[in-house]
């Protein structure tokens, strides 16, 4: 009974997030589009936190940490929403979504804990989902951390010699490193690497991209941080992530290309101080 | 090879509804007219705050002596809950300009 209801409130989220962002995209009603999206989530969390059910035992902690940590973000969250400049929000809009990401990319990380101790061979779709998560949520967080950083002006336009091809040799780590963990076998100490490695690479990502670009960046990244999202919807099953992440994933990167063409440029154009197009999803 | 096609049969669900959703995203943006696009990308950034029913589900799985997984999944629901919240009260800031002189495009 209550899985049902849980079931029909992701359906209710899900459908939701497809409205919202389709009233998002006219002038007229982007407003209500808006507040009809969060309204949304808040019946997926809340539903989340009354009706999942996967417990043999009182965890009076677990939700106490839960409701702190609700109680936290929103808090924080609200003022540093409603303290920002007007002129600020493109990098506030950055720090949210790195935000995203870390979340992500720290999910990957429990699960891994729970997940090495049962022994697979061969191809484990599961630790596939994890990887992916990790390495695309990380990208997006310390990413999206200096793209805010340069769009408040602290950290400045900089272009390390042989960037581009630095970033190809690390995307080529990158792959193999996981196809290692696939196919041969994975140890927490590659699993670290992977998230060492993906967090460099978002660095090196947004390093050398122009501060004017950074809009175009920032959208790119929020449809990695989607992707990420929709990556722990796999993990779970859990329809309502699957759906809001897959929709940002593919709607954003729809998106960063519309900004691009705004702009007269190509997304290559804008990336090219990076690496020629974006291949990580 | 065989355990990569019994995975993506065993979920096959899910994939239909990847990539179902992938087409519906492209489908529901494609006319966004320019004034939009910031307000848009800030919007869709908080809907990718679902992310944070990971990170509750993270924590209603672990085991209260695992301090390591509560330690790193507080963490998680703190910034998942960022996301989302900082992400809908930005949009509706941006927006609420647009609200004081009504444009068309």
């Amino acid at each position: 009974m209550s899985l049902n209801i849980l079931e029909i409130s992701y359906l209710i989220a899900s459908l939701t997030f497809i409205i919202g962002l389709k009233m998002l995209s006219h002038p007229d009603s982007a407003r209500k589009g808006n507040l009809i999206a969060a309204v949304g989530m808040l019946i997926a969390i809340l539903a989340t936190l009354t009706l999942y059910q996967d417990f043999d035992q009182a965890k009076m902690i677990n939700y106490g940490l839960i409701f702190g940590g609700l109680v936290v973000g929103t808090v924080i969250g609200t003022i540093m929403a409603k303290r920002v400049q007007m002129t600020s929000m493109p990098q506030m809009v950055s720090f949210f979504n790195g935000m995203g990401g870390a979340c992500a990319a720290l999910i990957a990380i429990i699960e891994y804990q729970h997940h090495q101790h049962t022994t697979v061979t061969g191809f484990d779709g599961e630790l596939l989902v994890m990887l992916l998560g990790l390495l695309i949520g990380s990208v997006s967080f310390s990413g999206s951390l200096i793209a805010y950083g340069k769009l408040e002006g602290k950290i400045k336009d900089r272009v390390l010699p042989m960037n581009q091809a630095i970033n190809m040799i690390m995307l080529g780590a990158i792959i193999v490193l996981i196809a290692y963990q696939l196919f041969v076998g994975s140890t927490p100490f590659q699993f670290y690497i992977l998230l060492a490695l993906a967090l460099v690479y978002g660095v090196l990502f947004v390093m050398p991209i122009g501060g004017a670009d950074m809009p175009v960046v920032i959208s790119l990244l929020n449809s990695f941080t989607g992707m990420a999202a929709a990556f722990g919807g796999f993990l779970y099953d859990n329809k309502a992530m699957l759906t809001g992440g897959i929709l940002v994933g593919s709607a954003g990167t729809i998106l960063t290309i519309l900004m691009c063409n705004a702009m007269n440029r190509s997304l290559t154009n804008v990336l090219l101080g990076a690496f020629g197009g974006a291949s990580a999803g | 090879m065989e355990e990569i096609f019994n995975y993506i049969g065993e979920n096959m669900e899910m994939i239909y509804f990847l990539v179902l959703a992938i087409l519906l995203g492209v489908e529901v943006i494609s006319n966004v007219p320019a004034i939009l696009h910031t307000p848009l990308m800030s919007g869709a950034n908080a809907i990718h705050g679902v992310v944070v029913v990971g990170a509750i589900i993270v924590m209603l799985q672990a085991s209260p002596d695992n301090y390591m997984a509560l330690t790193v999944g507080f963490l998680a629901v703190v910034v998942g809950t960022l996301n989302v919240i900082g992400g809908f009260v930005v949009t509706d800031r941006m927006l609420e300009m647009f609200k004081k002189k009504p444009k068309k495009s």
